[in-house]
């Protein structure tokens, strides 16, 4: 039997995962004067070569579409997304319970999600860390938005975000760069909500129109999603890892996959055992403390696999909750043909990547036949042409020859899709456990998933649906979707985790009963055991988790700080 | 910046990269000219000749024709065959067994339904035969008339999307639909002003 090695090196953090938690934590660590270890499960990314901004479609040997088509059906297989992440990693499975089917979405990549995220940044409302007091439903969250605000405040002004100052009440304003131009898309849609008195104001963005911190601004190529070699939007590989790197006090780990956190005698958890994946052999680093920053279900999965004579059902979950209270985003789509679009002079529309105006959620001074809210997204127009845009054409018009090829020139760009995106209240039938039966090709005991939308988030889908109709008609659109009231996704709701936004796997809170992290994201169980990533979440409220994702962290981070300082790790 | 050769620019870049001091960002005027450079390496490296990684030849000669009358030249633009559809739908379904039992398959159907019809396969119809066959499997309804003619449907309505895929893609195409885009902008100018429906 192979030896493991045990390094005499003991660090004083070891983080675990590189992407917007993991940045965030190793930032304010190294910076703050002590020495860290990252490890990263999959390989590190180098911009300049693995981004493919500027790539046309017919530079690629499958103009994008990935091998054999794959990128058809799974976006993180396109040749422009790679090597980003995928809906399936070969030798890594995962499963689901019976009756659900629950989609997970991974990166194996320094930086993680954060390299292709939709960069969608909004700052959680008073009103979202205190569900339980308001409407009676989940639970509260240990912190309030004043304990979280000053950290929007660090976050926003380090990574950069767009927006305009807007005072509503559901969607506080941040510390915002001066928003783009709205493309037609975005005026069409807006002329649609200002005709039914529904808000369409600047988006919310973590790109830079100007420049920050030595990043450039903006080129406005419209192609977010692909990585951006000139880091004018924010990915923790960047804009995180770079100035950690640069203090001399980040070591970093690359194709190192966490298997367990290993205590001591006394219960003290004192060393991660990870599978080096480019030698397929077991190694260790001890460290004084850890953060867990491996994205909510990893993260998750790492506390339940590390079992333990003082924790025999797995780091910190002497109560069960680790893997519980798991939720996604409720999310159905739908989309517009725009006659008048037709008649448009060929313009760039590219702008930034994503939409350059939102709905923010406005129904919160009524009462709504679901709790809680939405926003709504947009985007299509005059965007670069890629493969699978024509599918819906093919089929529409049928037919061949000239004539096909000039009915697609007069439809391209004259489709606007439109995205409801909203909170999903925690329910007993949705958690992840271990799979008794499953591991994956490293030997470490796989997930399985059990999901379930409960009737709220059915009916907050059913009125997205109707509201994403309404703006569309009153802009002058014919609304092309068509979404059953019934079955397997009434009203096109989506497969839960397809929106990619799971949280909430070992959630915070007062109590050590029914919580698994104080509001420092600290254990309550192991106190040099920090998670700060997605799973401390108590709520997934309609505002994309990324930017308090990092808020959370940056904040847990000072507070781990202050604590190995004061000797109390 | 036109002095630097395509070595020098990754070079800088992959240093940037890796020196931890600095955030890793390149100027603006060095993406673009990466960019540039890529282009023009790949537009000498075109070759005339492709040969086919799935179908056999004469199989590929027919998926050709039936790529070119889908999407044909006219007095703008050349066609499918001119925008590399057929390479992109061949490379496809070399990799993807799904593709080859589709398209192999369909080509296959639609020679034996040729044969039924007119006693030879399709490439030696005359082109009245050939658009008889094709004004059948272009549309939907006419498996109402004829259900046997679902399988060609589906085969056409399946190759249809993917030589859109291929000519939309391609240069020609992508000239054709007059997308302006894909360059680095100092500023977004917005919407010009949206005509009145």
């Amino acid at each position: 039997m192979l030896e493991i090695i045990r390094p005499a090196k003991v660090y004083d953090v070891c983080i675990i995962g590189s992407g917007a938690a993991g940045g965030a934590a190793a930032k304010v660590l190294t910076e703050g004067g002590l020495d860290v270890v990252m490890l990263e499960a999959g390989s590190p990314v180098n911009p300049a070569k693995d981004f493919k901004m500027f790539t046309w479609p017919y530079e690629l040997a499958h103009r994008g579409a990935g091998v054999g088509g794959d990128g058809y059906n799974d976006f993180g297989r396109t040749e422009f997304m790679a090597p980003n992440g995928s809906w399936t990693i070969e030798g890594e499975p995962y499963t689901s319970g019976p009756g659900s089917n629950f989609r997970w979405f991974r990166s194996r990549i320094v930086g993680g999600r954060t390299n292709h995220w939709g960069r969608i940044a909004l700052r959680f409302a008073e009103v979202d860390f205190k569900s339980r007091s308001t409407d009676g439903m989940g639970d509260d969250w240990p912190i309030t938005y004043q304990d979280l605000a000053p950290y929007y405040d660090k976050v926003e002004s380090y990574i950069g975000v767009f927006g305009s100052k807007e005072n509503i009440p559901s969607a506080p304003d941040g510390i915002f760069l001066p928003p783009p131009k709205p493309r037609c898309s975005d005026l069409l849609i807006k002329k649609g909500c200002d005709k039914i008195q529904i808000p369409c104001v600047p988006a919310r963005l973590a790109i830079i129109t100007r420049p920050v911190n030595g990043r450039a601004a903006c080129h406005y190529c419209g192609q977010c999603d692909r990585g951006c070699v000139t880091a004018s939007n924010f990915s923790s590989s960047q804009v995180l890892i770079p100035p950690a790197l640069a203090t001399g006090r980040l070591h970093l780990i690359t194709n190192a996959m966490a298997r367990e956190i290993l205590v001591d005698a006394s219960g003290k958890a004192s060393a991660v055992s990870y599978i080096d994946r480019t030698t397929k052999t077991e190694q260790q680093v001890r460290a004084k403390s850890f953060v867990l920053a491996a994205s909510a279900c990893e993260s998750a999965r790492l506390l339940l696999n590390s079992k333990s004579r003082a924790f025999p059902r797995g780091l910190a979950n002497s109560n069960g909750v680790v893997g519980r209270y798991l939720v996604d985003s409720v999310g159905t789509d739908g989309a517009g043909y725009f006659p008048q679009l037709e008649k448009m002079p060929p313009h760039n529309h590219d702008g930034t990547g994503g939409m350059h105006l939102y709905v923010p959620w406005w129904k919160y001074d009524r009462k709504n036949e679901f709790l809680r809210g939405y926003h709504l997204e947009f985007g299509g127009g005059r965007v670069m042409p890629t493969v699978g845009q024509f599918n819906g054409v093919g089929y529409q018009f049928q037919g061949y020859g000239s004539g096909f090829k000039q009915r697609c020139r007069e439809k391209y760009g004259t489709v606007i899709g439109m995205a409801g995106r909203g909170e999903m209240i925690p329910n007993e039938q949705t958690y992840c456990e271990i799979d008794p039966e499953v591991v994956d090709q490293w030997g470490i005991p796989v997930l399985r998933f059990h999901f379930k939308w409960s009737e709220n988030e059915i009916k907050m889908a059913k009125d997205m649906q109707e509201t994403m109709k309404a703006i569309i008609e009153a802009a002058g659109g014919t609304y092309l979707t068509r979404t059953a009231t019934s079955g397997q996704n009434p009203y096109g709701i989506m497969l839960g985790g397809e929106i990619i936004h799971e949280l909430g796997t070992a959630r915070m809170g007062n109590s050590p009963k029914t919580s698994v992290l104080n509001g420092f994201c600290q254990a309550h169980e192991a106190k040099n055991v920090f998670v700060t990533d997605g799973a401390c979440f108590v709520t997934n409220p309609d505002k994309n988790p990324t930017l308090t994702i990092l808020a959370l962290s940056w904040r847990a981070s000072e507070y781990l700080l202050d604590q190995a300082k004061k000797g109390n790790l | 910046m036109n002095a630097l050769s395509r070595r020098d620019v990754i070079r800088t870049l992959t240093l940037g990269t890796a020196s931890s001091s600095v955030l890793s960002m390149i100027p603006l005027q060095a993406a673009e000219h990466v960019h540039k450079m890529i282009r023009e390496d790949k537009s000498k490296s075109s070759s005339g000749s492709y040969s086919p990684k799935f179908f056999p030849a004469h199989q590929y000669k027919t998926l050709q024709s039936l790529c070119q009358t889908i999407i044909p030249a006219d007095g703008e633009s050349g066609g499918a065959i001119e925008a590399g559809a057929p390479e992109f739908i061949d490379l496809l379904t070399s990799e993807n067994e799904d593709y080859q039992l589709k398209l192999g398959g369909g080509l296959l159907w639609l020679d034996s339904a040729c044969r039924d019809r007119f006693g030879k396969v399709y490439l030696e119809c005359s082109s009245t035969e050939g658009k008889e066959i094709l004004d059948l499997i272009a549309y939907r309804e006419s498996s109402n008339q004829d259900p046997n003619l679902v399988y060609g449907i589906q085969f056409f309505a399946f190759l249809r999307d993917l030589t859109a895929d291929g000519f939309f893609t391609s240069r020609i195409g992508i000239s054709y639909l007059k997308y302006m885009g894909n360059e680095a902008l100092p500023e977004f100018l917005g919407c010009p002003p949206l005509p009145e429906p």
